[in-house]
């Protein structure tokens, strides 16, 4: 068996009198859609913010490639190379695409212009902003300077997966990716998550949607009261086997992945 | 995966590829224009303030159109212009700030009474009333930004603690221009008068003007001026993009408290004088320029030019007015129509349809 990834052992973390992470130990294997379930206040988000720097633990550890990490702010994960498209996608809807593609990761103009007067370089986030976009399907793109509160759910949702395909080099994080659009604009989403896929990139889709979880993950991770209950191949069982451990109703004969 | 369960299958298959097309799509000519207002929005203002220029313009004929009374403008709306720059800073970090003028006229005082109390070369002083500006707006920033305290009730708070300084500290005493003008003429160095053809400008205007420039391109063109705009839109958003939204809220009053202190200076200039019973409607004042500007009180949207465009409307209108010969009542009357118009049309844009 190969090493994981991204793993994560012994999470704990409270808030308040809630333990929404009670040792919660957690793996993603390289190039795996590992779909993270579970009933709403299991702890998934926190578990998730945990993994994205988003949140710091109380006690455990994170390891990526193998190595102890120690993420205190989100951009110490993105550094890292896990980049994160939350459920509120994370945007500010009066700036364009590009500069919410470039946000908090900004390219200076090189010489002088850029060292000195901080000048940023536009053509060249607005020329990678649509080769990422065009890369990805999400073309006839025509004025990459459009505010984001423009476009669509589903265009936003879109660039959003693009900035995290763009910028992740070693795992993507998909919090509900799905949740707000309508049938047709989640089909192109979840195509857009396998192109991702395909090109190497390991992602975590945290999901209530149980046929695109099925349909897309690799392993499934359930989570229940704060920890891992177990982890299950879409294959080996069904839909609703998963909503019964999620929801307690049934309990999982083993570890089995 | 059992049959029931796909029933998503018949948009695997058939389905319009139409999806995550971008097209600047326009419907008639009034989205055309709540389009261009969307993308550029200092154009309003600017066409506001044209207008009156036109209409003031043809009403008082050269007695109001000759570069003499618009340069006229200009000086008269130095001080609130100035300030319109930190004003619009804070504001689109979706702040506000009430102690502004507070903030600049104690900073002329420290100028003054550095130099006379003590006796501290005129240049040292006005460093020395610099750095007071910017230490007043780090006050600001450290309540708002570390102790998450609402912007309102700080400045309300620091409005109140600068001014009651300021008096206590100058003893309510004023430095007269003629001494300042024996001794220290460098504090009305903002003031001094120079000529193009009939018009008449001073350092404060260029001031103001090339400080407005230099912030609109600062925040169109550096990180730090996106990470203003998108800690004012949405500060969740910003924060899990990267940005360091308490060091950007910081680091916005600590501007706006040096750029109030610059206005301190100018008022000096302006004014000939240092009266620690001046500028204390410049809060109201520059909040009055940044909304008729078009920047949205709600934070994130608005450009920084607007402000200064603000600055002249209420110029515009309150010279117009009294050449007319018009109660100076009716300045305020429009002023406050052009507020509320201003906020009307803000709501307009901001409403962006599909």
């Amino acid at each position: 068996m190969t090493t994981p990834i991204l793993s994560a052992k012994n999470l704990v973390k409270r808030y308040g009198r809630v333990t929404a992470l009670d040792h919660c130990d957690f793996e993603l294997m390289p190039g795996e859609i590992m779909a993270v379930i579970g009933d709403n206040g299991a702890g998934k988000s926190t578990l998730i913010k945990a993994l994205s720097g988003a949140v710091v633990p109380e006690e455990g550890e994170v390891y990526l490639d193998g190595k102890r990490v120690n993420f205190t702010a989100p951009t110490d994960a993105r550094d890292a190379g896990i980049e994160t498209v939350y459920q509120t996608l994370a945007m500010s809807p009066a700036l364009s695409i590009a500069d919410n593609m470039f946000m908090g990761r900004e390219i200076r103009k090189p010489g002088l212009m850029g060292k000195v007067f901080r000048q940023l370089d536009r053509k060249a986030m607005e020329d990678f902003a649509r080769q990422k976009l065009s890369d990805l399907g999400l073309m006839t793109i025509q004025n990459i300077n459009q505010a984001v509160e423009t476009l669509s759910g589903g265009q936003r949702q879109g660039v959003a997966v693009a900035r995290a395909a763009a910028f992740g080099s070693k795992v993507i994080i998909l919090d509900e990716p799905t949740a707000a659009l309508g049938v047709k604009e989640s089909r192109r989403v979840l195509e857009l998550i396998q192109d991702v896929r395909d090109r190497g990139i390991p992602i975590i889709l945290i999901s209530h949607n149980m046929p695109h979880v099925f349909e897309l993950a690799d392993r499934v991770h359930i989570h229940r009261l704060g920890r891992r209950l177990c982890v299950i191949k879409p294959q080996d069982y069904s839909m609703s086997d998963a909503v019964a451990f999620m929801t307690g109703a049934k309990e999982p004969e083993q570890q089995d992945a | 995966m059992s049959k029931s369960d796909s029933y998503e299958d018949i948009v695997k298959t058939r389905r319009e590829e139409n999806f995550a097309e971008f097209q600047d799509e326009h419907h008639g000519i009034m989205h055309r224009f709540q389009h261009t207002l969307h993308v550029t929005p200092a154009l309003v203002p600017l066409i506001v303030l044209v207008l009156s220029i036109v209409i003031f313009g043809a009403l008082l004929g050269s007695r109001f159109f000759s570069p003499f009374a618009l340069t006229l403008i200009l000086q008269q709306v130095q001080i609130v212009g100035i300030v319109a720059a930190a004003q619009s800073l804070i504001i689109l970090t979706a702040g506000i700030d009430l102690s502004v003028g507070a903030i600049t006229v104690i900073s002329s005082v420290i100028m003054g009474q550095m130099t006379f109390r003590y006796g501290i070369p005129p240049a040292i002083s006005v460093v020395i009333g610099l750095a007071f500006g910017t230490l007043c707006g780090a006050l600001n920033g450290l309540l708002i930004s570390r102790m998450k305290l609402p912007p309102f009730i700080v400045t309300l708070g620091t409005w109140q603690i600068i001014l009651a300084t300021n008096y206590l500290y100058s003893r309510n005493e004023t430095i007269r221009a003629q001494d300042i003008e024996a001794n220290a003429p460098l504090l009305q160095f903002m003031g001094t008068k120079f000529q193009l053809g009939g018009a008449v400008f001073t350092f404060g205007v260029v001031f103001m003007i090339v400080l407005m420039l230099l912030m609109a391109w600062v925040l169109r063109h550096t990180a730090w001026g996106r990470h203003v705009y998108a800690v004012g839109d949405d500060p969740e958003a910003a924060q899990l993009s990267g940005v360091n939204v308490k060091a950007t809220i910081m680091s916005v009053y600590m501007i706006a408290g040096l750029i109030c202190a610059f206005a301190g200076w100018a008022l000096i200039g302006r004014l000939g004088s240092v009266s620690p019973t001046s500028a204390y409607e410049a809060n109201i004042e520059s909040i009055t320029a940044v909304v008729i500007g078009g920047i949205s009180l709600f934070g994130g949207r608005g450009s920084i030019l607007g402000a200064l465009f603000g600055a002249l409307i209420v110029g515009v209108f309150t010279l117009g007015l009294r050449l007319l010969g018009a109660d100076a009542q009716w300045t305020y009357f429009f002023i406050g129509v052009l507020i509320i118009a201003a906020v009307a049309v803000d709501q307009w844009i901001r409403k962006v349809s599909a």
